[in-house]
């Protein structure tokens, strides 16, 4: 399983990207912000895309009674994230020189696949939890109190994924670079799978 | 008299001669947008940016008000000698600096020719340079920043109007007087001027890095005026060429009596060869007063320092360093073409223009064909110098620039026209009429050996009914000329603030991704700075309190102050928190006998108030900075002088 061995350490080596480039991004354009205000999340912390957003964008929040964006170390997912993407970056390699070798069956190619999802499934449900949280947990005394048209509190949860208009500001929120890089790594691990069974067939 | 009769005459006479020409071009240029595509031409849609910069002078605004081509729309007031209120431009402490000469707090001047840092001749925009005519300084305004950042004053000096040219590689900027003076000043008779007053050509040295001013030697010529000034380029790289009338040196209705010499001169004036002298020692310190004020980006502070003494070179030590070139009819404009080989003179009470040819003028100073001198400066002869006139061009030359395509543009002011002709042939190409009387012309690139040729702007003297009457005052007009074709098009008119003389154009990708957005908090070097609102305070020193302020949308912090008293003078340092681009806010305190102050991102400012009334009083911001604008306010509690109340300050508390 040679083939497959060294695709599935190119893979796992292939989430060390999130610690270099962000997990994920979001945009917020109005009328008076032709050059939009962004933050990209990181598996350590937030940080502004241009040199002072995050404190343009907290001080736009505070009137609508939004609380300031994390620190990292307000945060306990900005500690856990980067063991748990390193421990499977490390498990993942180990994995693949274990194949390499034939030690190992191209099974737990898969196995890790599998496990690498449910993390990055729970990870993404985590960060809509505190996208939703940070959206709606506002301050009572907040300067401007909007509410939709039944009355209800407006909230001001970014989306997940894709285009949300938000007041005056378009809101667009993509995966980044580190999470491609997470995404085309699972996709080589499932390429070892199957290169693996191939090979393991042959042998 | 009877001569200057003569004249007038003459000059209706020569009108209707040119008249003809005039009135058919007229019907053409009237019809403006509807002759041709000139509104599609000049239209920049919303959103969209100008091609070029236009540096337009405000003349006896003292400021400088910055312009884009071809839409005509204004952007900026620069706010240079004038005390500027929008924005407490000396009226702040920090800007008060500024405006220092060694004839005290002077708040106004007449700003005349800005002209832009070059480097190998060509626009490098890093700078832009503007002289002071009233109280002779030259200014220069950092252009990342629009803002003055320098004001260097020139003594000796009266009318400071052959200035602010720049050499080929901004080595100097060169300021020349135009009323000769006393030398040093001294209490003597008017009368007693020919002979004993003089005429100062400063030449103010750049450096390279930092663009700090210098002044590095002043050489004193006799005493005419000197009108205009431009630097030699390419081949005569390293001259300086200085039109002169009142030749004849009078002291008293100039008018006349300086009109008389059929011919006066352009000053020649090598410059690398007075350098040199004065680097190795040669030159005369002279006692001098003059201040050189120069502001901080960092500190956002000015200071201005007062110069005890200025080198002085007198022209006859330096042999071949200066010679006189005879030139017609009292000239004003002295242009210098792209390739630095023509000199033009333009001979302001003529119809002609004369044209003198540099490598005809080395070969008649290295044969040391003379005819005779001015107080030990070898004269040339008119004729082993000239290399051509533009004959009938028009009446009153005054200001020529070029294309860079072998075209020159000449401004004529008596029969108000622009004239375009072909530097090589002299021959006349085309004539576009100008409403009215125009005084200059302006091609981008026009003073370097790289201009922009694609359009001129003319800068007119006289508005009368171009626009909406606005009563007996109006504003100059400047007229936007398509040059990219054999003809001028006349595109566009514009009025223009103050009035203008001279402007400096450059293609805005040159400068405007340096363009400043805003200034970054943590690099703030000012003294009295709150860097973080937990710096907000309030500190008494006897009858000074010093209240350290911070705004950010859309609060003061401070915003309750107390224990202040009748008689106390109150600083208000004042930081805008904000880091956001084109977020300023506005400072406005009841009763200050000052200004506004006008506090861009990350910037500290300083303003002065001297309560006078026992009362709560009022301060707010200026400037309508968020939804929560009209809630930026606070109060001050002014008690009687013998009171003791506290000094108190609060934010957000009951």
């Amino acid at each position: 399983m040679k083939k497959a061995g060294i695709i599935m350490i190119l893979g796992s080596l292939l989430l060390l990207g999130l610690f270099k480039f962000p997990l994920w991004n979001i945009m917020l354009g109005a009328p008076q912000y032709p050059d939009p205000m962004g933050m990209n999340i990181y598996i350590t912390g937030i940080e502004g895309v241009n040199e002072f957003d995050i404190q343009n964008i907290d001080g736009l929040n505070h009137y609508i009674g939004m609380k300031k964006i994390p620190k990292p170390e307000e945060m306990w997912e900005f500690e856990v994230f980067p063991i748990v993407i390193g421990s499977m970056a490390a498990l993942g390699v180990i994995i693949g020189i274990l194949g390499f070798f034939g030690k190992l069956s191209y099974k737990w190619f898969l196995a890790w696949l599998i496990l690498m999802s449910v993390l990055g499934i729970l990870g993404m449900y985590d960060f809509n939890n505190w996208l939703t949280e940070y959206g709606t947990d506002l301050d009572p005394n907040a300067i401007m109190k909007m509410t939709n048209l039944d009355g209800s509190p407006m909230s001001y949860k970014p989306p997940l994924f894709g285009h949300e208009k938000m007041l005056n500001f378009d809101v667009d929120s993509w995966p980044h670079t580190g999470a491609y890089m997470l995404f085309a790594g699972m996709a080589l691990s499932l390429v070892a799978f199957f290169v693996g069974k191939k090979e393991w067939k042959n042998q | 008299m009877k001569n200057s009769i003569l004249f007038i005459f003459s000059l209706f006479l020569s009108a209707s001669f040119f008249s003809c020409d005039n009135s058919e071009n007229s019907k053409n240029g009237d019809r403006g947008a509807l002759a041709s595509s000139a509104a599609e031409k000049t239209y920049v849609a919303p959103g969209e940016h100008d091609e070029f910069y236009a540096f337009i002078s405000g003349g006896y605004s003292g400021n400088l008000t910055v312009y884009g081509l071809p839409s005509g729309r204004m952007f900026k007031e620069i706010p240079v000698f004038s005390q500027f209120p929008t924005s407490g431009y000396g009226y702040s402490e920090e800007t008060k600096p500024m405006l220092n000469t060694s004839h005290g707090f002077i708040p106004w001047d007449d700003s005349h020719h800005p002209d832009i840092s070059q480097t190998e001749g060509k626009l490098d925009g890093r700078w832009i340079f503007i002289n002071g005519n009233n109280t002779p300084r030259i200014a220069k305004i950092d252009l990342k920043t629009f803002e003055t950042t320098e004001i260097i004053e020139v003594p000796n000096s009266a009318g400071n109007h052959s200035s602010s040219f720049v050499t080929e590689n901004t080595e100097y900027v060169v300021a020349g007087t135009r009323f000769s003076v006393p030398v040093p000043q001294q209490d003597m008779p008017i009368n007693e001027y020919k002979g004993k007053f003089k005429g100062a050509l400063s030449f103010i040295s750049v450096a390279p890095e930092t663009g700090r001013m210098n002044i590095k030697f002043q050489l004193i010529m006799p005493g005419f005026d000197y009108d205009l000034s431009h630097p030699g380029r390419g081949k005569s790289h390293g001259w300086f060429f200085f039109t002169t009338y009142n030749t004849e040196e009078a002291n008293t209705l100039l008018e006349v009596n300086a009109s008389q010499n059929d011919k006066d001169f352009i000053a020649a004036v090598n410059w690398k060869k007075i350098e040199e002298y004065v680097n190795n020692g040669g030159g005369t310190m002279m006692p001098a007063d003059y201040a050189h004020n120069v502001y901080s980006h960092e500190t956002h502070t000015a200071t201005s320092t007062m110069k005890k003494e200025v080198l002085t070179v007198d022209p006859t030590e330096v042999p071949g360093a200066v010679f006189l070139l005879p030139t017609p009819k009292s000239p004003h404009g002295c242009d210098v073409d792209p390739s630095g080989e023509y000199i033009i003179g333009n001979g302001k009470l003529s119809a002609d223009l004369t044209i003198h040819s540099f490598t005809k003028m080395i070969d008649a100073i290295e044969n040391e064909r003379f005819d005779g001198d001015a107080y030990g400066i070898p004269i040339l002869n008119f004729e082993d110098v000239l290399a051509g006139t533009v004959k009938q061009a028009g009446l009153g030359p005054l200001h020529t620039e070029f294309d860079g395509k072998g075209n020159a543009y000449t401004t004529f002011f008596i029969s108000s026209e622009l004239v375009k002709w072909n530097v090589e042939t002299q021959e006349v190409i085309d004539r576009q009429p100008n409403y009215y009387s125009v005084g200059h012309v302006m091609i981008p690139g026009g003073n370097s050996a790289h201009p922009f040729g694609k359009y001129a702007v003319s800068m007119n003297k006289i508005t009368k009914d171009r626009y909406l009457p606005t009563g007996p005052e109006l504003e100059h007009s400047a007229q936007l000329f398509d040059i990219s074709g054999d003809k001028m098009e006349l595109l566009l008119d514009f009025p223009t603030h103050g009035e203008p003389h001279y402007a400096a154009g450059i293609p805005a990708e040159i400068i405007k991704g340096n363009s400043q957005k805003i200034y970054k908090l943590d690099e703030n070097k000012h003294e009295y700075a709150a860097i973080s609102p937990a710096d907000a305070r309030v500190e008494r020193d006897g009858n000074e309190v010093h209240i350290y302020m911070t705004m950010i949308r859309s609060h003061f912090t401070p915003d309750n102050i107390e224990g202040i008293k009748v008689g106390d003078k109150v600083y208000f340092h004042i930081t805008n928190h904000e880091q956001d681009f084109d977020v300023p806010h506005g400072f406005a305190m009841i009763g200050a006998n000052n200004a506004e102050l006008l506090i861009m991102p990350g910037q500290t400012k300083t303003l002065t108030w001297e309560p006078k009334k026992v009362g709560v009083w009022p301060f707010y911001c200026t400037d309508f900075c968020s939804a929560l604008h009209q809630e930026m306010q606070g109060y001050i509690r002014v008690s009687p002088p013998n009171s003791n109340i506290d000094l108190s300050w609060s934010l957000g508390e009951d």
